[in-house]
């Protein structure tokens, strides 16, 4: 009993031992967003680079942010980006500021599950704001029959989701409810985590997707690719322009057309409600939340060189998953500031 | 002290070393859990100077405007343990009764064998069955069945889920069983023979000696297991933050979502950005800690006291 | 009158019956459990499962070897913190000790036992991850040791009380030292107990979910050492099972598969362990 115990920890012990070496591990986490799309990178450049591991968790962008913040992860990432409170907050308790690398846009969609509509819904930015304050109760409210002539929406009670974690995908919807609804602005706001007037929380991206496809009369707002992964029906969107847009690559890409050029130095934009014919409306870039300065210099040397392939090899892969490539303008701005990592 | 002595003579204080050397171990449990508490306390100082007791009964949530109050989270909290405990006390009770009064000493042992095994499933298995199996279930058809027949009363109205109070108490219900069956069973068990069959030497049906006698006497031991069993159900979290909805909603009906101090913390304390909401998050887990601390106590003190009754009675 | 005793007779037979029922149901819960998870876990179980790192998010193909491997360290840190302040905790308890000395320890250990796992989770975060600066494997182990420790202490005193004076008072009569005594006389008698106490303990640990969360954290790879986040089969299982892909929750079931076999093995084994000693009073 006791050979066999000692046995069992010397070879665990040999396993602990054995994989260390060799990997060098760099922990990430946050965005639920982009998720899909991260895992794939790293597992990826795990594959071109196999020294490297890069873990990332998903634990929504408010946990990214605090956790790089606390500086218990090598890096974070979020779809809204840190504001000037929390930017300072990083600067004050590391001494040297973190910066923002776009890496991917994506879409907000808003994804429903009622029995008898397959199909495509139009949804208005009255009708979004309406539904999530709680005021639109019911699915064959006139405010969304009126878009929706033709289909047979029945009278059943809808059942809000959305993200009980701190999440970028929620600040990009709020973003954008803020942006066309003044009630949303006074009442609720934007932010990461809010203080929702109805509805049932999930966690992440996969707990809105999960409860969305489980639980009838259902409707959420999800990032793009978890609607088309999960074959969950995602309706159109009325952009500024007034024209009913499908959240797909042609409408993300126009949405960021505008922004492209005029991009802030430390890219921190939003790109909701964007003008244009073909934007779709509920549009986002999402980054990467690098520190400036890293003590370990081969993590440095790591993270650079992967951002550089995202930049170039790893923007190939984007579409797959139906992110939008970064405009080449943005590309070739976050190259040059590839410099400022030190 | 015993550095410069012989080694012979050390061996001779092998008894001192010995004793030392457990009193060490001993006393980093003491150290850690007061640890543990002045961490809870120290961490919790910002929420606690800023809202005092007015978090107990605010029951806004909002971290944008750093506004923080407990009461959503203790009314979930509460609400699912007692809706568990509505369900679990009396099916407890019950088996506790079967085996300790009717079956045959070895199928009581048989059966109780298995209900220790109930009590070892861990809470997240219990959180996988009730997201693949309660919550359709309850979604089509228990709550409907419940608004078909009870939908006047406002505990089933609204639309149903399948998530919520109700669920999250039904599974804490099958959670906690065990606990008021093994320690109830002990407890009937404990009394003494001729209390029973005084008893039924006056007449009585079975029934009526366990009823009228025999639980009367085990009274306070059963209370101490419900205790326990309520303590077990507070402080749970993977299977609740799994059904409840995880909403911060106050409401009457069961049927709605809501959110319990456990789950609030383990779905917001990764991404809690801001010191403010951070140490409120941990000023619910010390009223978490509290409350499961008092229950605890209570429950040890009911069992001890029945346990004493039971073996000093029985002479008169 | 005979009327009268005719329904009383069939409330007792029916109440009786009742109690039956409330015991059955308790039962078929367990195996209701153990049926679905086989049924729904078997048919996952694959070679894949046990050998594969997860797959990227929403392909196929993926396991959960490094979950495997990272609970086994995780439970090993475990054993290594609760085991030893459990079992000379106890000891102390039981050989040395008397008032108020052995009254504070127990009722710490008490209080230790009754935090909830979330609030372990809190603590073992403020004190290992933060200062660390990393999620990780020893933080994890650290956090599901504490929980252990009292388990393993309070058990393991009960058992070692249990042994009969008469054997301490012999070997003390030979001329054994107090300590000689425990280790070679008091701790072997009562062994098959004190194994009970660690086994069980083990296994209410093995599925303890909450505080990993945010302590071991979670890795899509091996977990290289004792200082990186590592997956485990508990937090995996929760988060395949709130995510919509299908593939993760085949997985989902097969880990809680063998998650509960495991538990309820160690379980039953420690509990045939004990019933075959002597009968000592249950905590």
């Amino acid at each position: 009993m006791k050979r066999l115990a000692s046995l069992f920890l010397a070879v665990l012990a040999l396993v602990a031992i054995g994989v260390a070496q060799g990997a060098l591990s760099i922990n990430g986490a946050g965005a639920t967003f982009p998720y899909p799309m991260y895992s794939k990178w790293f597992d990826e450049y795990h594959k071109k680079n196999s020294n490297v591991e890069i873990n990332y968790q998903s634990i929504g962008s408010g946990g990214g942010i605090k956790q790089v913040t606390e500086g218990t992860v090598d890096f974070g990432a979020s779809d809204g980006p840190m504001n000037d409170e929390q930017l300072k907050a990083y600067q004050d308790k590391h001494g040297f500021p973190i910066l923002h690398f776009p890496t991917v846009l994506g879409a907000d969609v808003p994804t429903y599950n009622i029995s008898g509509v397959s199909g495509e819904l139009n949804f208005t930015p009255e009708a979004l704001a309406a539904i999530f304050l709680g005021k639109v109760t019911k699915w064959n409210d006139p405010l969304l029959a009126d878009a929706n002539k033709g289909v047979n929406l029945p009278a059943n009670d809808i059942v809000v989701v959305h993200r009980s974690d701190g999440s970028g995908t929620t600040y990009i919807w709020t973003d954008y409810l803020s942006k066309v609804s003044d009630e949303w602005k006074n009442k609720v706001g934007k932010g990461t985590s809010v203080n929702w007037p109805v509805g049932l929380g999930g966690k992440g991206n996969e707990g809105v997707s999960g409860l969305v496809k489980q639980t009838p009369n259902a409707f959420g707002y999800v990032e793009l690719i978890y609607a088309i992964q999960n074959k969950m029906p995602y309706g159109k969107v009325k952009n500024s322009s007034g024209q009913f847009i499908k959240a797909d690559l042609a409408g993300v890409t126009a949405a960021a057309a505008g922004a492209a050029n005029s991009m802030p130095d430390d890219f921190r934009v939003s790109i909701t409600d964007a003008p244009g014919k073909t934007a779709y409306p509920i549009s986002s870039f999402t980054w990467l939340l690098i520190p400036s300065k890293f003590s370990d210099g081969t993590k440095r040397d790591a993270i650079k060189g992967f951002l550089k392939w995202m930049l170039s090899d790893g923007q190939n892969e984007v579409e797959k998953l139906s992110y939008a490539k970064l405009p080449k303008e943005v590309v070739s701005k976050e190259t040059k500031d590839l410099d400022k990592i030190q | 002290m015993a550095g410069s002595r012989s080694f012979l003579s050390k061996l001779g204080d092998g008894d001192e070393i010995a004793r030392l050397v457990t009193f060490i171990f001993a006393g980093s449990v003491v150290l850690i859990t007061l640890l543990l508490v002045f961490e809870l306390w120290r961490e919790s100082y910002l929420p606690r100077h800023k809202f005092g007791f007015g978090f107990f009964v605010t029951s806004v949530w909002d971290p944008i405007f750093d506004k923080f109050g407990a009461l959503p989270f203790i009314y979930g909290t509460v609400v699912t343990a007692g809706v568990s405990l509505l369900i679990a006390v009396p099916l407890g009770i019950g088996a506790a009764i079967f085996l300790a009064e009717l079956a045959p000493a070895r199928v009581s042992d048989a059966l109780q064998f298995f209900i220790d095994l109930l009590a070892a499933v861990p809470s997240v298995i219990y959180g996988l069955l009730g997201v693949f199996v309660v919550i359709p279930v309850m979604r089509q058809y228990i709550q409907p069945a419940l608004k078909n027949s009870l939908g006047f009363l406002p505990f089933f109205q609204g639309p149903a889920y399948g998530v919520g109070f109700l669920t999250a108490g039904m599974v804490l219900a099958i959670m906690v069983i065990p606990y008021i069956i093994s320690v109830s069973r002990e407890v009937l068990i404990s009394v003494p023979r001729d209390q029973r069959e005084a008893a039924l030497a006056l007449g009585s049906t079975r029934w009526e000696s366990t009823w009228k006698v025999v639980l009367p006497f085990a009274r306070t031991g059963i209370m101490g297991s419900i205790f326990l069993a309520l303590a077990r159900a507070l402080g749970e979290t993977m299977a609740v933050t799994m059904v409840i909805g995880n909403t911060p909603t106050i409401s009457a009906s069961l049927f709605s979502p809501g959110y319990s101090i456990a789950a609030v913390i383990a779905n917001e304390f990764t991404e809690a950005t801001g010191d403010l909401y951070l140490q409120s998050l941990i000023e619910l887990g010390l009223v978490l800690f509290l409350l499961t601390f008092l229950l605890n106590g209570m429950a040890r003190l009911l069992i001890v006291i029945t346990s004493q009754r039971g073996s000093g009675m029985g002479q008169a | 009158m005979s009327h009268r005793l005719r329904w009383r007779k069939f409330v007792s037979h029916f109440m009786l019956t009742m109690t039956g029922l409330c015991a059955l149901v308790a039962v078929a819960v367990l195996f209701f459990i153990l049926g679905y998870l086989v049924y729904h876990g078997g048919t996952s179980i694959s070679w894949n499962f046990f050998t594969n790192l997860p797959a990227p998010v929403g392909e196929t193909g993926g396991g959960m070897a490094n979950a495997i491997v990272g609970s086994a360290k995780l439970l090993l840190l475990a054993c290594l913190l609760g085991v030893p302040i459990g079992f000379f905790g106890a000891i102390y308890l039981a050989e040395f000790s008397s008032g108020t000395i052995a009254f504070v320890v127990r009722y710490a250990a008490d209080l230790l036992n009754g935090v909830p796992s979330i609030v372990i989770g809190i603590f073992a975060y403020s004190l290992v991850v933060l200062p660390f600066k990393h999620f990780s494997t020893l933080a994890g182990g650290f956090a599901l040791g504490l929980m252990m420790i009292p388990i393993t202490l309070r058990s393991t005193e009960e058992f070692l009380r249990a042994v009969p004076r008469a054997l301490r008072e012999g070997a003390m009569a030979l001329g054994a030292s107090q300590w000689k005594t425990i280790a070679s006389v008091v701790v072997p008698a009562a062994y098959r107990g004190i194994l009970t106490a660690i086994l069980l303990a083990f296994a209410r640990v093995a599925g303890e979910t909450a505080p990993l969360l945010f302590t071991a954290f979670g890795n899509r790879f091996w977990s290289p050492g004792w200082n990186q986040p590592t997956a485990s089969l508990p937090v995996m299982i929760f988060t395949y099972a709130i995510a919509p892909y299908d593939d993760w929750h085949r997985q989902a079931w097969a880990a809680g598969l063998v998650l509960l076999g495991l538990i309820l093995i160690i379980n039953i084994i420690a509990r045939v362990i004990l019933s075959r000693g002597v009968a000592v009073p249950r905590t």
